[in-house]
């Protein structure tokens, strides 16, 4: 393991936990990483590329960290977006940062 | 029946740029969108975003983009079919191919580029139990007919423009418009965001905030919906119509029924030469597409268009010679005749 590199715990659409290695310093959030480690098939995450635009990186965030707070995109966003429970949050509005080693998420279902 | 020499499915910017690349060897195209306008994601999903990678273009808006892209066609007059998604695919005697849209329109051309993106944008519809079994039974995802909610019962879910502007629209038609939407405010246009405070106000609108629709009721048609409230709890709601208006997202759709070899939800090209895909003069170009190596960015999509057409060319004229033109050299000259070229060097004696 990398000294850059910190631990998350992804709960994939079929239920199966990957415990995985995400880099700090290379600007990746959580839907990168998880179309990285190809966690979901490709064209059912991140459609729209990271903009906030799509809930298609939807997750559950399971642990207790302190993530960054929702702006304004993402929470309109999943305002209109489908499955959202308390804990929701847009993967890809979440940066990877050292502060979120041993973070668990689960990615929300595909929405139709 | 439309017939052209390439015919593009997408009309985004991939399926633009090969109009140019093709109409510089006086290849005719003709393009076919689901959406009612072309740009693709660029024009619906973000066309305010600043998009920095496209070279030459230190900045520019997605649908800055779209418009730039447009005038760089428009010499080579490529037909559009728009608002009608490619449906079916067949492959005639003579070797060309018939794509039939949702509409009924045909379109014949010997060669054909899949263009399609992520693919042809599509109602996104809630996890409503049962919901599909009411499509056109009392739901709508596209209001195409206002008329027919006269003097009826409309609830519409949504909290964008679209559900605002329909809520507006529909609150003079129908007897009765309810708006559902899960939050107390909206993303919509603020002027649109007022003026469904104001009809809600004079009692034109019922507005049903902090819920959601959990279930649809009825028997061969809508009838009612239970709306869960976030702290009033379930409310039932008699109604004619239910409309879910949750924008647009994209989906591969029946493309992906065409015997294309698809992996991972994209269609298998070879990159090594001409982006042909499994079927011999199906050409697959831009984010549809996959190969060893494939990166989703606007520019590989160019690049991939100006190889494939180089390639449709040799199907498209089998018995002919060409070779590939520099534009600094012989400029562009449009199918109107008209020639954009650069001014030739004037030589003047000074004895």
């Amino acid at each position: 393991m990398d000294a850059l590199d910190i631990s998350i715990k992804i709960t994939d659409r079929e239920g199966t936990t990957h415990e995985i290695q995400a880099p700090t310093d290379m600007a990746m959030n959580v839907m990168e990483v998880v179309k990285a480690y190809e966690l979901a098939p490709e064209g059912t995450i991140g459609i729209c590329g990271g903009m906030a635009m799509c809930a298609s990186c939807q997750c559950y965030v399971l642990s207790g960290h302190e993530l960054p707070e929702i702006g304004i995109d993402e929470d309109m966003m999943l305002a209109e977006a489908f499955y959202v429970e308390e804990n929701s949050r847009l993967g890809c509005q979440i940066q990877i940062t050292p502060e979120m080693d041993g973070l668990e998420i689960e990615l929300a279902p595909e929405a139709e | 029946m439309i017939k052209t020499d390439i015919l593009i499915i997408g009309a985004g910017p991939v399926g633009m740029f090969a109009v140019f690349e093709a109409g510089l060897l006086k290849l005719r195209c003709h393009l076919i969108d689901a959406l009612p306008q072309s740009g693709g994601q660029c024009s619906e999903i973000y066309p305010k975003k600043p998009i920095y990678d496209i070279p030459g273009f230190p900045e520019v808006m997605a649908g800055e983009l779209i418009v730039n892209l447009e005038e760089q066609i428009k010499p080579f007059q490529p037909g559009y079919t728009l608002g009608e998604r490619a449906e079916t695919i067949e492959k005639l005697e003579d070797g060309s191919f018939k794509v039939t849209t949702n509409k009924g329109t045909e379109h014949m051309a010997p060669a054909v580029f899949i263009a399609g993106g992520l693919g042809s944008f599509e109602p996104r519809k809630p996890p409503i139990p049962g919901l599909s079994d009411y499509e056109d039974k009392g739901v709508e995802y596209i209001i195409r007919e206002p008329e027919m909610y006269r003097d009826k019962k409309v609830v519409i879910a949504g909290g964008g423009d679209s559900a605002l502007d329909w809520s507006i629209f529909l609150s003079d038609i129908a007897s009765e418009v309810s708006l559902v939407h899960r939050r107390n405010d909206f993303r919509g246009a603020l002027d649109s965001v007022d003026k469904v405070a104001e009809l809600s106000k004079q009692g034109k609108i019922n507005l049903i905030t902090e819920a959601e629709i959990k279930e649809i009721h009825g028997e061969g048609k809508v009838e009612s919906l239970l709306i869960k409230h976030k702290t009033k709890g379930d409310i039932n709601k008699e109604t004619d119509h239910f409309i879910p208006l949750f924008g647009l997202s994209p989906k591969l759709g029946p493309i992906a029924n065409w015997g294309l070899e698809i992996k991972r939800n994209a269609i298998v090209v070879n990159n090594a030469l001409d982006y042909q895909t499994n079927i011999p003069g199906i050409f697959a170009i831009g984010d549809v597409n996959t190969y060893p190596g494939k990166l989703k960015l606007i520019l590989c999509g160019f690049h991939e268009a100006t190889i494939a057409v180089q390639y449709a060319y040799n199907i498209i004229h089998p018995d002919k010679r060409y070779v590939m033109k520099y534009t600094t050299v012989n400029g562009v000259t449009g199918f109107d005749g008209n020639t954009k070229k650069a001014e030739a060097t004037v030589v003047k004696s000074i004895l």
